[in-house]
Parts: structure tokens; C-alpha cells; sequence
């Protein structure tokens, strides 16, 4: 026989109508102030929605962890490339002067840079981890051009809320929200411990937020398009990775 | 065998508290209604992490200490199991499937839940003083003696009497607590370390452990603790009498155990 005095009833109730209207008024704030990702339906929407919104609401403007130089790894690795394209092989003979990066989208001037007219743009450089969801990192030094500043150069229009950037490799494309996108330590990187960036690492352009893993950390890209939603962007869910399976936020 | 019908008290329990039988809506449950729904989110949210954790970890089955590493570096061991990366050097002919996308969405879900639940779990047990109550040791309970008997009496088999089945003796006291209030907390520590952007807004909390490297092979050894823990812990309800203990967690009631044949 269940046992149930009339305060616990009451006690129940009033803690399960209290719970319901938190989660609706949560889910309400949430939508409100973009704390929803793009993969946030499925079994796994949940996790992924709770820790976008958490990470997004502790850490907007937090700055990665960042190291001496005494401190940079002696054999920075770099993950197996596929086989490059032979669009790329041109490139890389002429020494990348063709490689051009493409802006467009909600800016008010689209437009297009090549990897001279970034390196004339001020550079800034910083010495972080690079982590691999995998479990292994190791420690670099990173120089490029914010991204932010190149957004402020090509003017953003007030609803662009996401940059999508995609990679000259087939089907490797991704996104991150305006707070990354703005945020200091986040370049267009086309510098390494003092030089180039290899080809091995991304070179001649990579995405470089040293607060998400490895994997949003795209190498090769030729594009940006800012936008107000990824819902028209192949299937919606913000990213090449996150079509196949892999979360779009990876602060974690 | 001795059966009880459910509106009779077992046997058992009115040994236990040496009280003359009460009836049985007045008896106080062996584990409260949020201390059984919270053990059963908990493990199930353990099992899931267990397996995702596992899932990730063969995709880089090295460990280091200190900031970084890679296949580059000397680790501090390797384990001796195939990899669901080619770049991981194990020795094995083939490479694993990668799972990681849904292992690593699973591992955060698992954790969310885990951690909400235990708070739940922690913040009642403060104040229904469950944890002074039934989880303290006693000075007595602390004795050399008492907590040998305590150790020797499962390695011999010997199950427990009847009246320990309404209360924990000391060494299954500080067991609980030590998992509650040291393992779990160190788990969900080391594994947050290893966000970047946590780390970003709170980077003592990697520095402290030594090191993002040191945070996971940490998080590695700390799950190991919890998983030998979870041995004991199904070990020692199976000695004890699993239909009878398991059954307690599930309904809060002692049932009648079988006698040995």
C-alpha cells in the first residue's frame, strides 16, 4: 500500500507545478537569448542545449588559458590530411597568392581577401592548447588576424547572429555564434610558432578559437558567410561534424 | 523457506530495531523514496558514462601527465587495447570504428543528469541529515577491530547477520562516504577541467590538477576507483542477499532473503 499523507501530496504537487513552469519559462529565456543550438533536437538535444546555454552564460567573454613561450610544444601534431585536391596543389605552387577568402552574407560590404591583404591586416598572435576530442593536445604559438576585425571591416548587419566558414575541402564546412565569432582570441590563422602555417596544420588559412576542440578548428578556409540562421544551411544543424553526429558547440 | 506476506513485517527488520513489531505503515522505509530514485538515475547514468567514457578512450588510449600530449610524446602508459584511431600506434592490425560523436554527446547528457540528480541527492541529504544519520560513522564504528571484522567478514563469505540489514557498519560508511564526497566530486572536477571553455571562465581548475593531460588521466583513474567500487558494491548486495537488498532500494523495504540450502 503506498502511504501518502495529504502534505505530500500537496508538497508533490506544488514542487512539480513549480518544476514544469520553470522548464516553460526556462525554454522561453533560452530561445530569447540564443542559448539553443542548432543540433539541439534528438535524444541528445538536451545535453548539448544545456551545456551551449551554461558554457555560453559563464564563459561569453572568458579568455582561453594562455602559456609562455617556454612552454610551446617541441612537435606540435598534426592530425592525417586527406588526399588534397588538385584546386589546392595549384594553389600551394603559386605559394597560396591565389588563395582568396570569400565574405558574404549579412555584411554590408561582401567582398574578398587574399592571404597578403589579411597579413595586412593588424596581426595578433597568442600561445594556446589546441585540444583533440580525441584526448591529445599539445601547445602553439598562433598568429592570424581577428576574426572580429575582419567583420568590422566588411560591417555586419545587426541580425548576422552566426559565421559559417567553410574549408576547400569537400563537405568540410562549420559555424559558430556571434559570442566566438567576436570573441579576441578567435583568428583567421595564417601563422605558427614564427611561421607559415604548414599545410600540415591548415595552412594557408585556418579557424583558430582556442575554446572549442580540435574539430571546429577547420583548416583550409576560402569562405565566410554571415547569417541570422543556420536552418537553410544543409540540414540545419550548423555543421559538416554535427551532420555526422558530432556535437556544433564543442567548448567541452 | 519461510514466506512473508507483504502486510506482515519481516522478520528481519524488527530484529534489526529491537522494537516490538509495529504496524507496518508506522515503519520508517530502509531507504527513503529520494535516496532509492536518485541511487537508480544515478546508476543508470553511470552505466551510460562508463560505456561513452570507454568509447572515447579508445580513440587515444595513452596517458600523459602535465599540459600535453600527443603520439609525439612519451607517455606515461599506454593501455594494451586496439585504438579507433590510425594515428594511435597500438600494435594491433585494425582499426576500431570511430563512436566518439555520439559517445561524447551521450558522456555530457549522462553527466548532466548525473550531476543534477546528485545534487538533488546531496542538498536532501543535508537536510533530512541523512548523512549524520546513516552515513557517519559512529567513534565506535572506527575502531581498528571494527573495521577489520567489517573487511574479513565478506572475504570469508560469511553473510551479514540480520540486524545489519537495517543499518551500515563503519567501513561501508566511510565507503559511501568517500564515493559521495570524494569520488564523484573529483570525477565531475577532472572531467570539467578538460572543457576548454570551462577552463577558460575557471583555470585554476585545471592548473590545480596539474595540467589539462593530468585532469584526464585523473578523470581515467577516478572512474576506475568508482567502477571497483561498483564491484564490491554488487559483490557485497549479492552476499547479503541481492532480491532482499536490491529490493529494498527499489520498494524501501527489507524483503525475506532465501536461507542457504
Amino acid at each position: 500500500m503506498i502511504n501518502l499523507s495529504r502534505r505530500k501530496l500537496i508538497v508533490t504537487g506544488l514542487a512539480a507545478t513549480a518544476g514544469a513552469s520553470g522548464l516553460a519559462v526556462a525554454a522561453r529565456l533560452t530561445q530569447k537569448y540564443g542559448l539553443v543550438p542548432p543540433d539541439h533536437g534528438g535524444i541528445y538535444g538536451v545535453g548539448e542545449s544545456l551545456t551551449y546555454a551554461s558554457q555560453r552564460l559563464l564563459t561569453r567573454h572568458s579568455l582561453a588559458r594562455e602559456f609562455p613561450r617556454s612552454r610551446i610544444s617541441p612537435r606540435p601534431f598534426p592530425n592525417a590530411l586527406d588526399p588534397l585536391t588538385e584546386e589546392f596543389k595549384r594553389l600551394q605552387a603559386g605559394g597560396f597568392a591565389g588563395w582568396r577568402l570569400s565574405i558574404d552574407g549579412m555584411v554590408h560590404q561582401p567582398g574578398s581577401f587574399s592571404i597578403a591583404d589579411l597579413k595586412s591586416c593588424p596581426s595578433r598572435s597568442h600561445i594556446t592548447e589546441l585540444a583533440c576530442e580525441e584526448g591529445w593536445s599539445y601547445i602553439a604559438e598562433w598568429i592570424g588576424v581577428p576574426l572580429s576585425y575582419v567583420l568590422q571591416r566588411v560591417g555586419v548587419h545587426p541580425q548576422g547572429r552566426y559565421v559559417v566558414y567553410v574549408s576547400m575541402e569537400p563537405d568540410t564546412w562549420d559555424s559558430i555564434d556571434m559570442a566566438d565569432a567576436l570573441h579576441p582570441q578567435t583568428f583567421l590563422c595564417y601563422g605558427m610558432n614564427g611561421t607559415e602555417l604548414p599545410v600540415a596544420h591548415g595552412g594557408p588559412l585556418r579557424m583558430r578559437l582556442p575554446r572549442q576542440v580540435g574539430y571546429k578548428n577547420i583548416k583550409f578556409i576560402t569562405r565566410l558567410t554571415v547569417t541570422d540562421s543556420l536552418k537553410g544551411i544543409g540540414k540545419g544543424v550548423g555543421s559538416a561534424a554535427s551532420e555526422a553526429g558530432y556535437a556544433w558547440y564543442a567548448g567541452i | 523457506m519461510a514466506t512473508l506476506g507483504s502486510a506482515q513485517l519481516p522478520a528481519e527488520a524488527s530484529v534489526g530495531s529491537r522494537v516490538s513489531p509495529a504496524p507496518i505503515t508506522k515503519l520508517a522505509p530502509r531507504h527513503s523514496g529520494l535516496v532509492r530514485v536518485t541511487h537508480w538515475i544515478t546508476a543508470l547514468c553511470f552505466f551510460a558514462l562508463l560505456l561513452s567514457g570507454i568509447e572515447i578512450l579508445i580513440s587515444h588510449p595513452r596517458f600523459y601527465w602535465g599540459e600535453t600530449g600527443t603520439v609525439l610524446t612519451k607517455p606515461l602508459f599506454q593501455l594494451p587495447i586496439p585504438a579507433s584511431r590510425r594515428s594511435v600506434p597500438t600494435g594491433y592490425g585494425y582499426v576500431l570504428p570511430d563512436q566518439n560523436g555520439w559517445s561524447r554527446a551521450l558522456h555530457f547528457e549522462a553527466a548532466w543528469i548525473a550531476v543534477l540528480t546528485g545534487l538533488l541527492y546531496v542538498i536532501s541529504g543535508l537536510l533530512t541529515r541523512h548523512f549524520r544519520k546513516d552515513l557517519v560513522p559512529s567513534k565506535a564504528d572506527l575502531s581498528w577491530r571494527a573495521l577489520l571484522t567489517s573487511f574479513a567478514k565478506p572475504l570469508r563469505l560469511e553473510r551479514p547477520s540480520a540486524a545489519e540489514a537495517s543499518s551500515y557498519n563503519g567501513l561501508q560508511r566511510l565507503t559511501y562516504l568517500i564515493v559521495i564526497f570524494v569520488l564523484f566530486p573529483l570525477v565531475i572536477w577532472s572531467g570539467l577541467a578538460m572543457s576548454l571553455a570551462f577552463a577558460s571562465a575557471f583555470p585554476w581548475s585545471v592548473t590545480l590538477l596539474g595540467g589539462r593531460q593530468s585532469a584526464r588521466t585523473i578523470h581515467f583513474f577516478v572512474s576506475l576507483a568508482l567502477v571497483l567500487f561498483l564491484f564490491v558494491h554488487v559483490a557485497m548486495v549479492c552476499l547479503a542477499g541481492f532480491w532482499s537488498r536490491a529490493g529494498a532500494m527499489i520498494t524501501g523495504r527489507v524483503g525475506p532473503r532465501k536461507e542457504r540450502t
